[in-house]
């Protein structure tokens, strides 16, 4: 008898898809789906993790297989873009053969590189399981690894998998993640804790908040592992409350995890015991930095403090803290499963694996892309990205790539051809920073992109030591005089002082990568910031342009 | 007891285990101006005054909020320091309502002092002239928030030493804010004991006696330290 | 025929100030005689009765901060017309009391408005209104500010008022061509 060929459509629920309509789109399909009669049972509609294309949802992907219950190959994938509830008996239509699909246009095409070029890394499992869903998640083969280091591998075996997959912390700073781990573990004897950051504030980011939303039970699983690895019992996720659908996807799965008896006491029969929480941030961005956020989770203002001593050494209650972001701790179980050398073959010499970005701006392709490391710029951009809409010419009318979101900076269009890795973006003054790929178009105006960053810093600076708290004021007033132009080339001197000293003084991390806007567009744009200037020459000689700004 | 050997600015030093990269500097004679930091007091790092460079790195660390170590070397007074300092002290001036002139510490005020020691003659960066409160609630004391900069000497002496409570900071950046209680008026605040200390321990004239005017508060700012060493060594009169 | 006096040509102005600093600068009393044998006193609210200030100035002690539209003219006019100025006491180098205004400077009317209603209308014992008399009653500017902030300032003598003794440590080496060294309590203190 030959088997019934099977039909499974993966419907985006993430948040850009259901921001789009995906939950109305996803019941008009079960409804038609319905109005298949017996041809019903053959068709699995099934609520997935980010399908990529974020800019173009609701997105659905179509599988088919030869029955038997196998999984549906990827090449036999169909993916539709923009879909409306009203299209879903069309699609469903299409799906089974039965009459025309969607216009030809939703239809996107799997090979182009925008598909083809991503190398699903952390993200294997989003878009593919269901993120409501253990069952789904465990056929998928999330918790094998820590089940299987639980039964196989010491600490110590486990942390070397992560020293030679040579992963670093993909929150933004790069540190080796093995070392950090090493530094937890070897700790005098006592409690130590693990977290998660999970607080991604940066405008234009999204790669974390996709994990969290499509695959959480990677992410229990890799803070699990680590948790063993480093020898806590104890660990926090803090989300930031922004993030609603994330945080509810969590939580639903932490109770199934603790359900499978994957989380609480003798964990899979072992004798590693971890309890997990949820903690919410109230919408700090400065609580993405680690001290503050280690304060926040203690209940506390959410404010930095001076390191030395690192959350390695004195985190919470002053007890060993392991930190890692989501993307760090999402890599864990891969690396487990495959090796470290494995993931130490992908990348560059000093940045090893894959990078997550979250591709947004003056770009045809919008959403979420993940690349070997090294991967240059301009394949990420205007390859995977496509450009600017409607632009020409070799740059695809691409002025500048924004990284590292505040505490980043401006990579002009001549040096699209830099790889992507921690080492490259910093020497041209930016930042890996934790993903977010802003690119903008000829007509962006540099200072006021550095206005834009630095009103974010005034508005998130914590307030707590004066570089940031008075210095990003007085930035953002001499950065206004640039955009209203009527800045002189004192301005000028004196906007660069400031923003070494800023740079070089403030307490943590925010203050002092505030400046990086205004310092990489000065680097490679310093252009518009000169022409931005009076001429001093037009103003003599009882210097009007003086009397009119002290008269305004 | 363990001692830790340092240089700073070239001159050897040794200091007990467990003292600041601040106490081994003045331990070297050597004058480090201070705004948030207060003998005492936890250490916050917050003013950014005492920074120091570590000759190994580079890199700029707080002298009160680092813990001396074996073998550091740190500068004090490179020519780059000195010029943060002084935008520092700039900074905290264009961000107030700083009007020595007529104020209740002109004349005992640590940050009227820094400027001096800075050699801050004016500031380069445009008065922000934030329009603040004045609580004037409380029987005794007052706090005049335009006088604030916010080092939270008053949050820890009251928290620490008191044990009560009363200050906290609202808010974040520019609009942050000394609060008392859930951000009463001072008097309200059944927490408040009356006993005094922020009024010596503040650096400023932004909390001080209702019956002080113009040049006329004195602040004790060694109580919060002898009261910290008394309880910890039990230096107490009947003993 | 006049042998060009070699005479260092001395000015003293005041813009928005209460007049303390000048006050102060005759507290120099004795020490006036020898000052005056350096210098000769070219404009100055209290020893010279010139209107316009003149041209070729060497040194000039500026008090009180810029508020008006008087005080802005007046202090680009010296700039062109003075070697050295010096912006003299806490008005001059931080905007002081009269900056105070700046204060109110969101409220609805601005700054400007709000200490004229608060002055002319609100505390007035009897008709109430505001002056205007164009052309002799100079305008507010919205905002007071500091003098380096309209023009260069070479030196800064803070304090409320600068003592006689630091007027006459920052104006004793300028006779001698000598550059003062404004540091230390006596010199910079402000208040």
């Amino acid at each position: 008898m030959a088997a019934t060929p099977q039909l499974q459509l993966r419907c985006c629920a993430a948040s850009g898809c259901r921001s789009a309509g995906s939950e109305a789109l996803q019941a008009a399909l079960l409804a038609a789906r319905d109005q298949l009669g017996g041809a019903a049972d053959a068709v699995t509609i099934k609520p997935v993790g980010c399908l990529r294309l974020c800019g173009r949802g609701p997105l659905v992907a179509v599988d088919r297989s030869g029955g038997d219950g196998q999984e549906p190959s990827a090449g036999s994938t169909e993916l539709y873009a923009e879909l409306t509830p009203e299209q879903a008996p069309a699609l469903l239509a299409a799906a089974t053969g039965l009459g025309e699909g969607p216009a030809a246009a939703q239809r996107l095409d799997p090979a182009h590189p925008f598909f083809a070029l991503q190398k699903p890394v952390v993200l294997e499992g989003c878009g593919v399981v269901n993120p409501e869903s253990i069952d789904d998640a465990l056929a998928h083969g999330s918790y094998a690894q820590l089940k299987r280091v639980l039964l196989e591998c010491s600490p110590e075996q486990v942390r070397d998998q992560v020293k030679r997959s040579g992963l670093r912390g993909r929150g933004g700073a790069g540190y080796p993640t093995g070392l950090k781990w090493d530094t937890v573990a070897l700790q005098p004897p006592g409690p130590r804790y693990v977290v998660c950051n999970a607080d991604e504030g940066d405008p234009g980011a999204f790669m974390d908040r996709s994990v969290l939303e499509s695959d959480p039970h990677r992410l229990i699983e890799g803070m699990a592992i680590a948790a063993y690895a480093v020898g806590a019992e104890q660990g926090y996720v803090y989300v930031r409350a922004e993030y609603p659908l994330a945080i509810e996807r969590l939580r639903l799965a932490l109770r199934q995890a603790r359900g499978k008896g994957l989380l609480g006491g003798g964990i899979a029969g072992s004798s590693f015991n971890l309890r997990l929480e949820v903690r919410v941030g109230a919408g700090a961005y400065v609580c993405g930095e680690e001290t503050a956020l280690l304060a926040s989770i203690q209940g506390q203002r959410g404010t930095p403090r001076p390191r030395p001593p690192y959350p390695a050494q004195k985190g919470l209650w002053d007890a060993p803290t392991l930190i890692n972001n989501v993307e760090t701790l999402a890599s864990i179980p891969v690396i487990l499963r495959e090796g470290g050398d494995w993931y130490a073959s992908i990348g560059t010499e000093g940045s090893k694996g894959t990078k997550v970005f979250a591709l947004s701006g003056a770009v045809a392709n919008t959403g979420l892309v993940e690349v070997p490391m090294g991967t240059s710029l301009r394949t990420v951009v205007q390859t995977i990205g496509g450009g600017v809409p409607g632009a020409e010419g070799p740059d695809g009318g691409v002025k500048a790539v924004q990284t590292g979101g505040p505490s980043g900076g401006c990579i002009p269009a001549h040096l699209l051809d830099t790889p992507v890795d921690y080492e490259s973006l910093k020497a041209l003054g930016s930042m890996m920073g934790s993903g977010g790929l802003v690119v903008m178009g000829e007509t962006t105006a540099m200072p006021e992109v550095a206005r834009h960053f630095m009103r974010f810093s005034v508005n998130e600076s914590c307030g707590k030591c004066v570089p940031c708290r008075a210095g990003t004021v007085q930035l953002l007033q001499l950065l206004d005089r640039f955009v209203e132009r009527r800045a002189t080339l004192a301005d000028l001197e004196r906007l660069e002082e400031l923003c070494t000293m800023v740079g070089a003084t403030s307490l943590c991390g925010l203050g002092q990568a505030a400046p990086n806007p205004v310092l990489s567009t000065l680097r490679y744009f310093r252009q518009e910031y000169q022409a931005a200037c009076r001429d001093p020459d037009q103003c003599e000689p009882l210097d009007a342009c003086l009397l009119q700004e002290v008269t305004r | 007891m363990s001692v830790h050997t340092l240089t700073v600015d070239g001159v050897e030093v040794a200091v007990p285990e467990g003292a600041s990269l601040l106490d081994a500097v003045r331990a070297a004679g050597v004058e480090l101006p201070t705004l948030c930091h207060l003998d005492g007091l936890s250490p916050v790092g917050a003013c950014r005054l005492c920074l120091v460079e570590m000759e190994s790195s580079g890199h700029l660390q707080p002298a009160c909020a680092t813990a001396a170590g074996e073998g550091m070397a740190v500068l004090t007074q490179t020519p780059q320091l000195q010029h943060y300092r002084r935008m520092a002290v700039e900074l905290f001036f264009a961000e107030g309502n700083h009007v020595c002139a007529f104020c209740v510490a002109n004349g005992n005020c640590e940050l009227q002092d820094v400027a001096v020691a800075v050699g801050m003659d004016h500031s380069r960066f445009p008065y922000q002239y934030p329009n603040r409160r004045v609580d004037a609630s409380h029987p005794q004391f007052a706090i005049d928030h335009h006088r604030c900069i916010l080092c939270t000497r008053c949050v820890r002496v009251c928290d620490e030493i008191e044990g009560a409570h009363v200050w906290d900071v609202a808010n974040r950046g520019s609009e942050c804010s000394i609060i008392a209680g859930l951000d009463q008026p001072w008097g309200e605040v059944q927490a408040c004991t009356s006993c005094g200390k922020c009024v010596d321990v503040c650096p400023t004239g932004a909390i001080f006696r209702k019956d002080d005017t113009t040049g006329e508060k004195e602040a004790n700012r060694e109580r919060a330290g002898l009261l910290r060493s008394a309880r910890e060594h039990h230096q107490w009169q009947n003993q | 025929m006049t042998i060009p006096s070699t005479k260092l040509r001395f000015a003293t102005v005041w813009l928005a100030g209460c007049s303390g600093c000048h006050m102060s600068f005759l507290d120099l009393d004795e020490w006036l005689f020898e000052l005056a044998e350096h210098v000769d006193v070219v404009f100055s609210p209290v020893a010279s009765d010139l209107k316009t200030y003149p041209e070729q100035v060497d040194v000039c002690l500026v008090e009180g901060a810029v508020a008006n539209v008087d005080n802005l003219e007046l202090a680009l006019q010296l700039r062109q017309r003075t070697r050295l100025v010096i912006s003299f006491g806490d008005c001059a180098v931080t905007g002081n009391v009269p900056a105070l205004r700046n204060l109110w400077a969101d409220v609805d009317g601005g700054s400007r408005q709000s200490v004229l209603d608060r002055s002319y209308l609100e505390l007035a014992d009897t008709g109430a209104q505001h002056p205007h008399a164009p052309g002799i009653v100079p305008e507010l500017l919205e905002r007071v500010r500091p003098l380096h902030e309209v023009i260069p300032v070479d030196l800064y003598l803070p304090g409320c008022p600068p003592s006689a003794e630091r007027i006459r440590a920052a104006i004793e080496p300028l006779l001698r061509g000598e550059t003062p060294a404004m540091e230390g309590t006596a010199m910079l203190q402000f208040g």
